[in-house]
């Protein structure tokens, strides 16, 4: 295609407001609308758990761009109006207060939205986190708890649980997983994470899966367990994974499986693209279908839509990367750090508390992880990329 | 170009070192970005600039002017 004269970039968070950044860099002077479902600017989530939620940061610091920045962008923003459908072939939007808007190109990037459990949205004092919105909510009931239960022992679950005790609230995390992160980090981590949540405080209620949560006056009182345990608690937080937000493009000629499926180069459709958590797309070097939840994709894939939007014909194939902060612990993942990989430690030692693990499959190394070591473990990841790149073939093929 | 960073922001995510390693170090203990270039030549720029608006955690800030 041709480069267009007017872009519409749907969803006003990391991923869209970086597709507009990029464009206009790399000198589109067209047409640019920006829509997002949510009233407020641009904010940036990786704090919510962490600084907002603990209430080091101004809810104002987690914004993504000053009014300056965002007013030389040239963009039109059109805020608390969410899309409620898309034309694919005739490129049309239209929003939930009936307006329509038609460009050359459209950009998804409507990101996730987090599963809630049975029930939960009639009880108070039970959380789901991704708007600032619901970070502020969440600090406040667990300022005023005596306990509190996190529901998932993920990343979210576990970071959560990191500020809730750094607030001083006594915190229990419970999970179907033996320890914290365990699918996505393997036992060697997993258990060192276990360990440094439990030196700090966090009750860890593992290896059992939870079966409904329990509400006296519509407000919640307890977590029942998969054993038929009932933890009592005062406010909760559910982090049980995300869905993509996609129920809007029902019915858009697009094909949707466990987000926006897309090309190579991260196209869904003729003029179509999705970009951010909200996109599955063809990874090359790997040989499948990807959809990454995490932060630094949103901008890296920014860079190679906005290009492909201009006409560029680049194929995205990222090193999957992804941080976490859990009590004063920074740690990196770069790669897959697939359970089943052989985990040596390679920098730094357990004893020390900083060290790089780097896993290998097949005798190739397929990912790297820092604990307190960043900049060692950036070092490492170019270990990574020669294989993933491999003309050889899909690492999943790969005997 | 001129660049200064924002310690205070910076997450160690390193993406900035990837991306222009002539430009950005990060400290060894935390992972905070090291600004080794403050006004890099022209053929560095383009990486700078990528690396700022990679930055996850905008704690790059570039002045065209100078
Ligand atoms: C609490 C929390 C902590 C995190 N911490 C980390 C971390 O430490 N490291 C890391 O790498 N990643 C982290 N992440 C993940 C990271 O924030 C996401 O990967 C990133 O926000 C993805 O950006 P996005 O723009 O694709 O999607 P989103 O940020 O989800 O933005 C999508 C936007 O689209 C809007 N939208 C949805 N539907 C519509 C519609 N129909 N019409 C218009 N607009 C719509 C939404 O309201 C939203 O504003 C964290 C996420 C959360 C929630
Ligand atoms: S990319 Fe940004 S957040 Fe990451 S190390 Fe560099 S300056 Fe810090």
């Amino acid at each position: 295609m041709s480069a267009p004269s007017s872009v519409l970039v749907v969803g006003a968070s990391a991923a869209g407001l970086s597709v507009a950044e990029h464009l206009r860099h790399r000198g589109f002077e067209g047409d640019l609308t920006v829509l997002g479902a949510e009233p407020t600017a641009p904010y940036d989530r990786p704090p919510l758990s962490k600084q907002v939620l603990a209430g080091a940061w101004e809810a104002e610091r987690a914004r993504l761009r000053d009014e300056v920045r965002l007013s030389e962008l040239d963009a039109s923003f059109v805020l608390g109006d969410p899309a409620v459908g898309l034309d694919a072939a005739g490129r049309e939007v239209w929003t939930a207060s009936g307006r329509r808007f038609g460009a050359d190109a459209v950009v998804v990037a409507t990101g996730v939205r987090h599963r809630a459990l049975p029930g939960q949205d009639e009880l108070a004092g039970a959380h789901v986190l991704r708007t600032l919105g619901d970070s502020l909510a969440l600090r406040a009931d667990l300022l005023g708890a005596s306990r509190s239960v996190v529901v998932g022992e993920g990343v979210l679950g576990a970071e959560v649980a990191a500020t809730a005790r750094a607030m001083g609230v006594d915190v229990t995390m419970v999970g179907p997983q033996p320890a914290p992160m365990a699918a996505q980090v393997g036992p060697l981590v997993s258990a060192r994470l276990a360990e440094l949540h439990a030196s700090r405080g966090v009750s860890l209620r593992l290896g059992v899966g939870v079966r409904e949560l329990v509400g006296d006056a519509g407000r919640v009182v307890g977590v029942g367990l998969d054993s038929g345990e009932v933890l009592d608690t005062d406010a909760v937080l559910v982090a049980v994974g995300a869905v993509p937000n996609t129920g809007w493009l029902a019915g858009s000629g697009l094909e949707l499986a466990d987000g926006v499926v897309c090309d190579s180069r991260c196209r869904a459709a003729d003029g179509i693209y999705a970009v951010g958590d909200v996109a599955r797309w063809w990874h090359d070097d790997f040989g499948r279908l990807m959809r990454l939840e995490n932060r630094t994709n949103a901008t890296q894939q920014a860079l190679t839509v906005a290009g492909n939007v201009l006409g560029e014909d680049h194929a995205f194939t990222p090193v999957p990367y992804f941080w976490t902060d859990q009590h004063d612990v920074k740690i990196q993942m770069h790669g897959v750090l697939a359970a089943g990989a052989a985990v040596s430690v390679v920098d730094g030692s357990l004893d020390e508390d900083r060290f790089v693990a780097r896993y290998e499959r097949d005798g190739r190394v397929i990912g790297v992880l820092g604990w307190n070591m960043p900049k060692q473990s950036g070092l490492r990841r170019k270990e990574i990329v020669a294989p993933l790149s491999d003309p050889a073939g899909p690492l999943e093929t790969r005997k | 170009m001129k660049i200064t960073v924002d310690e205070e922001k910076c997450c160690g995510a390193g993406t900035c070192v990837l991306t222009a390693p002539d430009v950005f170090d990060q400290r060894d203990e935390d992972g905070v970005v090291v600004l080794l270039d403050e006004s890099p030549g022209a053929d560095l720029q383009a990486s700078a600039r990528e690396a700022a608006s990679t930055c996850p955690a905008q704690a790059i800030l570039l002045s065209e002017r100078a």
